[in-house]
């Protein structure tokens, strides 16, 4: 990724719309023909709080965020509580400006509504030194005025993206057009004033940047959505109709995204009680017949261990998803973090039998949730989509032909009422669902309400026609024959190809990492190649069954290896190590568990000091290698 | 044309039906009430012209979660206070599945307990058999969430300090639409009563007095019982809210000084949430499990979805 790309923030309270503006001014860049990407801060509050989100575009496929930023649009909080400087939570009203300072890049621009903040906040920062000394261009506006004097003074926002657009020679008819697709009436015509308004003022502004947006074509058309729209698109293209939760966030994402659309498509949505219904309803659901699903975040997972569990077991095929978030306990409600990989692998009592996948990216994680519903229905197992709120929220272009995809509505290895005539069945009539001998180590299994079907599902160890039994000899068939179905997957994953690589074969440096981070890396290897670093990276999606060889391989190749995480105990290399122990000394960790997600620059610099033996500045940790 | 010939099948099926070819037979002890209930509803489903296989008997754990082992139709055997929220979505992927959800007291009226709130306040049309021993039976002999208040038992040596659930109450507060109360020692009140909870259109809540002969001696056998439809003393309308509340109040308290009444407490017409939530359009008419092996024309996301973020 280039360093001419636009990074853009707009900065404000909870409630603000800084949401629904970032997202209105990165589709309009869309349409203009850019790339665009953005990256969401917000706090677990309803009104107030500071808020960002940060929009970048360029020329080419943008995929991360970048080192820092070089656009500030300041709107100032109107639902500021504590304007005190000894405050626990900081001056809420000075935040909007003074959060952005240490991120702001050299030469960067300032728009800030001086009808907010006004003379006396903005000179209680250090505002005039740091852009003094950064090079910062600043230009006060009164936004709140204009939205006030052209409309209403919530148009604020509006007035922020005129005034952004004339700053950087942009063309508002993007914009204008949303605004007349989302709008009718007063409201509308008042927001085109309070743009225009906006615009004609900044354009007369004596100015002296050079920052402007970049120009731009796109081959195809191109379509705007967060990784929790991909995840939903995939599960109704697999023919998902019932999903059961109760919100937490980020998984709340997906779930409102399958409750809004699930109706249309024929399938229904239930918020129940708890997590532990959510996950038992989609396993009852699933029992009769319709492919189901549920997730959470990491609190509201743990209470859908033994649910897990008793799929596991009944071999009821689900899927879950998992959208984590700073833990432990309540942690940061609306921060990222990587820190439920060893919870989602192994909760629930027993030898784990399931598929775990986390999608790099925003097509992988349509392509993996194809994939995971079509791997637990055909193997009669839980298979979980580990994601974070990072993937969650994030937003991208991506042409808009890729999701132009057949539906996959088969329901796995499950009979039909002619397959059960035929089929095995014990001296009571009685199909034999559980029977030793299944191909991969699968049973198709009928539905309650087939004639010629029925059977006994149990969360105890069984016989053939589902009866309990604590026989030795029964139980290790049993086992052995339910962990065969993560060895036939593993080489149905191989042919996947879900570790995605990004470098050449024969560099000399690796960078390791899993999940959401994937694309972050890859534009760090893209710059530390340009810089001369031999180097490349791989991106692993595949947990569990985990994939062993095209993860061998890529170590072999390398004298060292880093691995990026989002957490503090680097639970992802020591899975690696557990599978792939002849590689320990040559792996160290690059580690991010502060709530926000990598930089491109954090993941070069931790390189660099990694092959030089530093330490890296900034809020990661470098964990070496244990030795030889 | 169905993909599940078994439901709404014609076929009258027979009391042996019901019973497993072969083994296991139940491994319940001798003189225990559980026996009662697998006969009330061997019986019972023999009545309303049920076939095994359009049954679906979800269980929790315990002595009473076996009732699916030895009760041939499908079954799932779930885990300790779960069945309620497996069942009641078999019922909404598939309507014309007659489910029953069983477990004890322990199961519902304790770990499960929110889900017993939850599935009531729904008013899914099922049937929730709960076994009331008063007593955890598997685990030996430990106070349940029915044991009466200076209970003794292993884990309380001295008595617990805890007055009983009051379990008709809290289905009625919750919103169940029929609660009975019968005992293992009146089988034919049983059957009948399990008969009608099948037929009723919501949620029927049925505690059932399962004596444990084991590990809870001093609950007795639950005789003698009274029938409070026969019983002058509770001439009500089974409708009356407040009435029922009044009656099961009694019976609660009267069944720890030895009196044990049983009978129908409330039976209220309301539309169940099949009907609910097909009203407000969230639910489709039919079969969503038949979708998968009659249709072959399934919505995509690029036709309808997609055009919304270009």
């Amino acid at each position: 990724m280039t360093d001419s790309s636009l990074m853009w923030r707009i900065a404000g309270g909870s409630g603000d719309g800084i949401d629904s503006t970032s997202q209105n001014l990165a589709k309009a860049l869309m349409r203009a023909g850019l790339h665009v990407f953005t990256h969401r801060h917000y706090p677990s509050r309803i009104r107030g709080g500071h808020t960002y989100v940060e929009v970048r575009a360029a020329d080419e496929p943008v995929q991360s965020r970048g080192d820092g930023f070089n656009f500030l649009l300041a709107l100032g909080d109107s639902f500021a509580r504590n304007p005190q400087d000894d405050a626990y939570y900081g001056n809420e009203r000075r935040k909007p400006l003074v959060e952005h300072f240490d991120d702001l890049n050299e030469g960067g621009v300032i728009v800030y509504d001086s009808g907010l903040l006004d003379e006396e906040a903005v000179a209680e920062t250090d505002l005039e030194g740091r852009a003094a000394e950064n090079n910062w261009h600043v230009y006060p506006m009164d936004l709140r005025g204009i939205a006030r004097d052209h409309g209403r003074e919530v148009m604020r926002n509006t007035a922020g993206v005129g005034a952004t657009a004339a700053l950087l020679g942009m063309d508002t008819t993007y914009f204008e057009e949303l605004i007349r697709e989302a709008m009718g009436g007063d409201i509308m015509e008042a927001n085109l004033a309070v743009l225009e308004e906006a615009y004609e003022r900044a354009a007369a502004l004596e100015t002296d940047h050079d920052l402007a947006v970049p120009e731009g074509d796109h081959e195809e058309e191109q379509a705007m959505m967060s990784g929790s729209n991909a995840i939903a698109y995939a599960a109704l293209d697999s023919g998902c109709r019932f999903i059961s939760g109760y919100p937490m966030t980020p998984w709340t994402d997906v779930f409102t995204i399958m409750s809004q659309n699930l109706p249309r498509f024929g399938g229904v949505s239930e918020q129940v009680e708890d997590e532990i219904a959510a996950a038992a309803l989609a396993i009852g659901a699933s029992h009769t017949g319709v492919k189901a699903m549920s997730g959470s975040s990491g609190g509201g997972f743990a209470l859908m261990s033994e649910p897990l569990g008793l799929a596991e077991m009944t071999e009821t095929p689900i899927v879950l998803v998992e959208a984590m978030r700073a833990g432990p306990s309540t942690g940061m409600p609306t921060k990222t973090e990587q820190g439920d990989l060893e919870h989602v692998l192994y909760t629930s009592q027993g030898d784990s039998c399931r598929l775990v996948i986390a999608p790099g990216n925003l097509e992988e994680a349509y392509d993996q949730t194809r994939e995971v519903f079509r791997l637990a229905y055909d193997y009669q197992l839980p298979g979980i989509i580990l994601y974070d709120q990072k993937l969650g929220g994030e937003m991208r272009s991506v042409s808009a032909s890729y999701f132009d995809r057949e539906p996959a509505p088969d329901p796995g290895s499950v009979l039909t009422e002619d397959d059960l005539a035929d089929a095995a069945h014990d001296a009571a009539g009685k199909y034999t669902r559980y029977a030793h001998d299944g191909e991969d180590g699968v049973v198709p299994r009928s539905v309650p309400g087939q004639e010629g079907g029925r059977f006994l599902a149990t969360g105890n160890e069984s016989m053939a026609v589902g009866h309990i039994s604590e026989d030795p000899d029964n139980r290790k068939a049993q086992m052995d024959r339910r962990m065969a179905k993560l060895d036939a997957i593993r080489s149905e994953l191989d042919e996947a190809g879900h570790q995605t690589l990004h470098g050449p074969e024969d560099a000399t440096y690796g960078i390791l990492t899993w999940g959401s981070n994937q694309d972050t890396v890859f534009e760090a290897v893209d710059r530390l190649r340009a810089d001369g670093h031999d180097v490349r990276a791989m991106g692993v999606s595949d947990l569990m069954p985990y994939p062993e060889t095209e993860v061998a391989d890529f170590l072999a190749g390398v004298e060292k290896a880093l691995v990026v995480e989002m957490n503090a105990t680097a639970q992802f290399r020591g899975l690696t190590q557990r599978k792939l122990g002849r590689f320990g000394s040559t792996m160290s960790s690059l580690l991010k568990y502060d709530g926000e997600t990598f930089e491109p620059g954090e993941i070069v610099e931790g390189f660099e000091s990694n092959v030089d033996g530093n330490e890296p500045s900034g809020n990661v940790e470098l964990e070496h290698a244990a030795g030889d | 044309m169905t993909s599940f010939s078994a439901i709404g099948s014609e076929r009258e099926a027979t009391k042996e039906e019901f019973t497993p070819g072969v083994e296991p037979q139940p491994t319940w002890c001798p003189g225990c009430g559980d026996f009662a209930v697998l006969k009330a509803l061997k019986g019972a489903m023999t009545d309303v012209g049920r076939t095994p296989e359009e049954v679906l008997l979800v269980t929790g754990i315990g002595c009473s979660g076996k009732l699916s082992s030895y009760f041939e139709s499908y079954g799932y055997h779930s885990i300790h206070g779960r069945a309620l929220p497996v069942a009641r979505a078999s019922k909404v992927a598939n309507p014309g599945l007659e489910v029953v959800a069983a477990g004890g007291d322990g199961d519902g009226y304790g770990i499960g307990g929110n889900h017993f709130m939850h599935t009531a306040r729904e008013n899914h049309d099922m049937t929730y058999i709960v076994f009331n021993n008063e007593i955890f039976g598997l685990t030996k002999g430990q106070t349940s969430p029915t044991s009466p208040k200076g209970h003794k038992s292993k884990t309380q040596p001295s008595g617990s300090a805890k007055a009983p659930v009051r379990p008709l109450s809290l289905a009625l507060a919750s919103g169940a639409s029929y609660i009975a109360r019968t005992a293992a020692t009146n089988p034919r009140q049983a059957q009948e009563i399990v008969a009608e909870a099948i037929e009723h259109d919501g949620f029927a809540h049925i505690d059932f007095l399962t004596q444990c002969p084991t590990w809870n001696k001093d609950a007795k056998e639950y005789v003698p019982y009274t029938d409070i439809q026969d019983d002058d003393e509770f001439e009500f309308d089974l409708s009356d809210r407040k009435d029922a509340g009044e009656v099961m109040y009694e019976a609660e308290t009267r069944l720890y000084e030895g009196e044990v009444l049983t009978g129908r407490f409330f039976q209220q017409d309301r539309p169940s949430y099949g009907e609910e939530k097909r009203a407000t359009g969230e639910m489709p008419e039919g079969h969503l499990a038949e979708r998968y092996f009659e249709d072959d024309d399934w919505e995509r996301t690029a036709d309808t979805l997609i055009d919304r973020h270009t």
